[in-house]
């Protein structure tokens, strides 16, 4: 079993466009949605929920008004300043570390289980789909990707499926991080612009970083020839291999709106390159041992 | 008065807004608290001097006073202490700085360590037109945003209009981001996509009790659906930016584009003052 992660550094690249039309195409394959801040491919595949498991962050700190004495050692200690004046917990800043529960002289402090998100595991019309949903506020930590990766890796097992596809989070942090632990290939997906460049120079470091091979696919390549030539000419001094370009086309809206991915929807030069993109990927995946 | 450019995720033009807005205006800052990728200077294409570095704590361990007993390790809730019958091990990534490890050692083996997570730029102040920008980068690899994002929020100065870059999705550094501002434009797309992403958006809005609008950028590419939404639930919607290949070609070139379409600053100008008429605070003097 092989494990893609489908990736872009920041978000509105049409990673998710594509991640959708690669499980459309992939057979014997399980979809995980690893976006968990804002996840958006459930709305092409639908999922059907069959399962969900709630998921809990960090305890967060809890302290009892009928205990406390008002020493304030807990918000002198507070690393994150998560401690209002009146001994209520700021749980957004709260890092769960229990260092006020360490030094409440009190015992006024207890560290409580707090939920922060879902996960959901579905059926779609292309196979079994693990995503999840992050409560507001809640940090989108790697340890909700894991667990979303666990799910998948798990249904993949029962299933004895050949693929495990990743729809990555934007970014370069830790859900990033999570996400590619473990991949055996990233696809990463950007577009010909400044930013779309620069982004792509940040998200390299990282698949690098991590020993994670990576290849690449340019969206919407003639919004900008020249910049598409540029990183072409970059991935090339790079060792790192261009799969395919995608025209910018109306196509991947239209098909959105239909909630439908981009090859159910239209047989166009859009389909016809992530196809060929495809392919290439899966050579590749099946290139690594 | 403090405007932030938010939206549900990345890519639904933010940062043009952010920089656009901020070039239509006189005298503003321009604050890029998308520390994990800040881009608005790809545009502004400004001489940046680093100002300050971001640092945070994590512990050293002087193996010699180590007597392996755990407590640290038992402590530290996020695994980035091992300790093994005769070998410690710290895994300063995992690391969040919350100096518990340091109080619990019995026998003084740990030590502070200063490292460097991020840094704070602004743009030098030579070639001065347009806004003041400030943008903070997170060092990759380092994961805590929001320390770097507070501090970049620490060089906005009252007296001036402050337009805000925040980072993208609802976490804390989102929310860390929007505290105390006075007004949140929510930029979107009008897709099912963007519709999913800006309803997280507008929830976010609404629990820090945000005064907050909604700009439709790339207007007519997609459905109505966002309008809808917004009609339904009482939103305004500030400024809708069309579909137009020639402000995707000056995107992509990296070009704001109220740099070729003049008529574009007045639009943004006008926004603004609609914008603090209604909901600057007044300020002193
Ligand atoms: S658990 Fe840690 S972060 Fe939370 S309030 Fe206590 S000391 Fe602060
Ligand atoms: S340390 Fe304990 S007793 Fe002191 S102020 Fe905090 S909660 Fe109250
Ligand atoms: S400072 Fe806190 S998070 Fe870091 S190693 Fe020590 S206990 Fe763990
Ligand atoms: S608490 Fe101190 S002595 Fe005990 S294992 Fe940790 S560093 Fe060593």
């Amino acid at each position: 079993m092989k494990q893609l992660v489908i990736i872009s550094g920041k978000g509105g690249t049409g990673k998710t466009t594509i991640t959708a039309g690669i499980s459309s195409l992939a057979e014997n394959s399980i979809i995980a949605d690893c976006d968990v801040d804002a996840p958006n491919l459930h709305l092409l595949l639908e999922p059907e929920v069959i399962e969900t498991f709630d998921f809990h962050g960090m305890d967060i700190a809890n302290i009892d008004d009928e205990k406390c004495s008002g020493c304030n050692l807990c918000i002198e200690n507070c690393n994150f300043n998560a401690i209002f004046t009146d001994h209520s917990i700021n749980s957004c800043k709260c890092e769960g570390c229990g260092v006020c529960e360490y030094v409440c002289p009190e015992n006024a402090i207890t560290m409580i289980d707090n939920p922060s998100g879902t996960v959901f595991s579905s059926t779609t019309r292309y196979g079994p789909m693990v995503h999840a949903e992050l409560f507001i506020g809640e940090e989108a930590s790697g340890k909700l990707v894991t667990s979303v990766k666990e799910h998948a890796l798990s249904l993949a097992r029962e299933n004895d499926s050949d693929l495990v596809i990743y729809d990555g989070p934007p970014g370069t942090g830790c859900p990033v991080i999570a996400t590619i632990t473990g991949a055996d290939l990233a696809l990463i997906v950007t577009e010909p612009s400044v930013s779309g460049i620069h982004d792509l120079e940040r998200i390299i470091k990282v698949t690098d970083h991590f020993g994670i091979p990576a290849i690449v696919c340019i969206n919407k390549y003639n919004i900008n020839e020249e910049n598409t030539k540029q990183i072409e000419i970059s991935c090339e001094e790079n060792g790192i291999m261009v799969a395919g370009k995608l025209p910018y086309d109306t196509i991947p809206n239209r098909a959105m709106i239909g909630k439908k991915t981009v090859i159910e929807y239209a047989d166009n030069e859009f389909s016809d390159n992530l196809k060929s993109i495809w392919r290439t990927v899966k050579a590749e995946l099946d290139a690594t041992s | 008065m403090k405007i932030a450019i938010a939206s549900g995720k990345g890519g639904t033009g933010k940062t043009t807004v952010a920089v656009n807005l901020s070039l239509s205006l006189q005298d503003a800052q321009l604050l890029d608290c998308d520390v994990e990728e800040p881009n608005c200077n790809l545009f502004l294409k400004r001489e940046m001097e680093p100002i300050t570095e971001v640092t945070t704590v994590i512990p050293e361990i002087l193996e010699e006073n180590c007597t392996y007993c755990k407590k640290c390790s038992d402590f530290c809730r996020f695994n980035a202490i091992a300790t093994l019958p005769n070998k410690i091990m710290t895994f300063p990534a995992l690391c969040h700085s919350c100096g518990g490890c340091m109080m619990v050692c019995p026998e003084g083996a740990i030590q502070e360590c200063e490292i460097v997570t991020g840094i704070i730029r602004k743009s030098t102040t030579k070639d001065q037109t347009g806004p003041e920008l400030y943008e903070g980068l997170l060092d990759i690899g380092q994961t805590m945003a929001s320390p770097v994002i507070g501090k970049v929020k620490k060089y906005i100065d009252p007296t001036r209009t402050a337009i805000i870059d925040a980072p993208p999705g609802t976490a804390c550094p989102v929310l860390t981001t929007l505290e105390d501002v006075d007004y949140c434009i929510l930029v979107t797309e009008p897709t099912p996509f963007g519709l999913h992403d800006l309803k997280l958006a507008v929830e976010v809005a609404r629990v820090l009790n945000i005064p907050h609008g909604i700009l439709i950028n790339r207007s007519g590419s997609g459905d109505d659906s966002v309008e809808k939404y917004c009609a339904d639930e009482g939103i305004e919607v500030l400024m809708k930016i069309p579909q137009d290949t020639r402000i995707a070609r000056l995107y992509s070139e990296g070009i704001p584009f109220v740099e070729e379409m003049e008529e574009w600053k007045e639009k943004f100008m006008q926004l603004y003052i609609s914008i603090k008429d209604r909901y600057g605070r007044s300020e002193k003097a």
